[in-house]
């Protein structure tokens, strides 16, 4: 029986960003997974997170461990990517200057998510949300 | 950890369960059981925020005698930079007179081995940007705190030797070549702020054996220290340590010396916990050099210490810039020593891989600690989630932990003993009122 974890992400609220991963995190670590694997999970689960509550009206981040993979989800209820080939270019970003002066969006977040999975899947339409799924393998 | 490898014990006397220490252990290493409080020793990372914690001074840490350097013929002291701001003079070089004084042949200073790890910290920043942020190895409690509970930080510590290592190796190769002394006739002793390096010098990080003999504590010293001060006439050039060295002490003071702008220091074991969270989340990639202490301020508020850390900490920025002036001339005696000693990178790497500490698995099979994962879960929906700390765990998530574990139980907690003596006692009543059943058989 795989473990879920699921959690609400806020938009904006940058306080309360970062605890979800944090909780994958400490679940993994509990659950002995190899150090290598815990280092990806917690870069995506983190990117993820951030991307939702940066660049979308809130979502959900959901977590799915079982024995041999972790599947990180990320669902948000728009705006969506117009461009998502676009989206996908290391250091693009369309996160406003306001965000960029905290640190963030530096237009990491979906390259980085896809070079730290093992499997990455993104789909998304202007207007309606995004999704992106991943898969790191445990082995 | 075996148990007597460690440094911070509890006196169970002077304990009274109090539970106040159990809230504020980074590695929730600590329960209250029958009234007193127990120590996890393999989650304990020595950090010593129990000793700064308890009201009743009931935690202490084990270190040796002033005694003990008796059992070697050539006994050197190797004075902490921390050592030198805990008193008030105008001269350095007396505070080091101070320790021969009271019993020692020789010093090595612990500031100058640190001016001579911050040479080699530089070379292996400049090989290996890819691991960045490379992480200090200087205080062994965050690196125990790593190996606890951020594995995936593992690969980014600086495996190099400490500053006191590397004291301790020096002086002895120092005196067995010019005084033709056999090594093992040396006895080092650590002048030591720190209780984590206690258990380091019995378990040391990176290498199988540590060169350090001993760590004397600075507060039981102290006064002997302070005694000796006031009668020293004659002042000697013992210090050869600039005062970049000497920084060290204080948090930041390391990052400083290494002279790059992208770093960053963290004091407070709480605080560098935060950090490395976010260096685990990929935040601090342009990060090139983390330095973190646990104790706040660095090693001038380690647990064994005597001067406030504050008064401390100021004491050390004085003398940092005072002796900044001669580092030209100290740099060179730095390379004049790496030259004359033969120092070689090599000789600062660790020999030995540094291991994760799995304590906070639940399990070694990842499908049996999944299913202890979700009984955790379902223990927790029953408890209040108050995490008071009544049941002498830290809070109801380790309660369920424990639990699950079998070391504990559900009634451990109060509000669940609660709502079992209430069940009880409406069971007491209801059987009183019972009419005792007729003891006549039905005859058929
Ligand atoms: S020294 Fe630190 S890790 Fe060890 S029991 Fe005390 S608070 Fe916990
Ligand atoms: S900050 Fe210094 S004194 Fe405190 S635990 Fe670390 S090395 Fe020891």
């Amino acid at each position: 029986m795989p473990l879920t974890m699921e959690f609400d992400i806020k938009a904006g609220d940058f306080v309360l960003a970062g605890e979800a991963s944090s909780k994958i995190k400490d679940t993994l670590k509990k659950l002995g997974v190899k150090p290598e694997i815990l280092k990806k999970v917690a870069i995506v689960s983190y990117e993820a997170e951030m991307n939702i509550v940066i660049h979308s009206v809130g979502g959900v981040l959901k977590a799915i461990i079982s024995k041999d993979k972790i599947e990180i989800i990320a669902e948000d209820r728009g705006p969506g990517i117009e461009n998502i080939e676009l989206a996908m270019m290391e250091g693009y970003s369309t996160a406003p200057e306001e965000i960029r002066n905290l640190g963030f969006g530096a237009g990491m977040g979906l390259p980085n998510m896809k070079k730290y999975s093992d499997y990455f899947e993104i789909e998304s339409q202007k207007g309606s949300g995004t999704r992106v799924y991943m898969v790191v393998l445990n082995k | 950890m075996p148990f007597n490898l460690h440094s911070i014990m509890l006196d169970r006397e002077k304990c009274r369960g109090c539970t106040n220490c159990i809230k504020k252990c980074p590695t929730e290493a600590i329960r209250v059981r029958n009234s007193k409080a127990r120590i996890i020793d393999q989650r304990c990372i020595d950090c010593g925020e129990c000793i700064r914690t308890c009201p009743y001074h009931a935690k202490y840490a084990v270190t040796n005698s002033l005694d003990d350097i008796q059992k070697y013929e050539y006994k050197v002291a190797l004075p902490a930079p921390s050592f030198y701001a805990q008193f008030e003079t105008d001269d350095i070089n007396k505070l080091l007179q101070a320790l021969l004084e009271i019993g020692f042949d020789d010093i090595f200073e612990v500031a100058k081995a640190a001016e001579i790890v911050t040479e080699f910290t530089k070379q292996f920043i400049l090989q290996r940007r890819d691991k960045i942020p490379i992480i200090s190895s200087a205080c062994p409690a965050v690196v125990r705190l790593i190996q606890t509970k951020f594995p995936d930080l593992i690969d980014n510590i600086l495996p190099l030797a400490s500053p006191m290592e590397l004291a301790a190796y020096l002086a002895k190769k120092k005196i067995n070549k010019q005084k033709g002394i056999e090594i093992n006739k040396i006895g080092a002793f650590f002048i030591s702020p720190c209780a984590a390096k206690m258990t380091y010098v019995k378990l040391p990080l990176g290498f199988e054996r540590s060169y350090v003999d001993g760590v004397i504590a600075i507060k039981d010293i102290y006064g002997l220290v302070r005694s000796k001060l006031r009668s020293i006439k004659d002042v000697k050039p013992l210090s050869i340590s600039s005062g970049k060295g000497i920084g060290w002490a204080a948090s930041g003071g390391e990052s400083l010396a290494l002279g790059i702008d992208e770093y960053v220091n963290v004091d407070g074991i709480h605080n560098v916990i935060k950090v490395l969270e976010e260096i685990e989340n990929g935040r601090l990639n342009n990060i090139v050099y983390f330095e973190g202490l646990a104790c706040s301020g660095g090693c001038v508020g380690g647990p064994l210490t005597i001067e406030n850390p504050y008064v401390a900490k100021n004491r050390i920025k004085k003398w940092s810039s005072k002796l900044a002036t001669s580092s030209q001339v100290l740099e060179e005696t730095t390379n004049q020593i790496i030259n004359s000693l033969g120092i070689k990178m090599e000789d600062l790497l660790f020999k030995k891989e540094l291991e994760v500490n799995p304590v906070l698995e639940l399990d070694s099979d990842i499908e049996e600690a999944m299913k202890k994962y979700e009984r955790v879960n379902e223990i927790l929906k029953i408890l209040p989630g108050l995490d008071c700390g009544a049941c002498g765990s830290p809070t109801c998530k380790t309660l369920a932990e424990d639990i699950v574990r079998g070391l504990a139980n559900d009634t451990d907690c109060i509000f669940i003993l609660r709502e079992n003596i209430k069940e009880l006692a409406k069971k007491m009543v209801e059987l009183s009122n019972k009419i005792p059943p007729s003891l006549e058989r039905d005859e058929d």
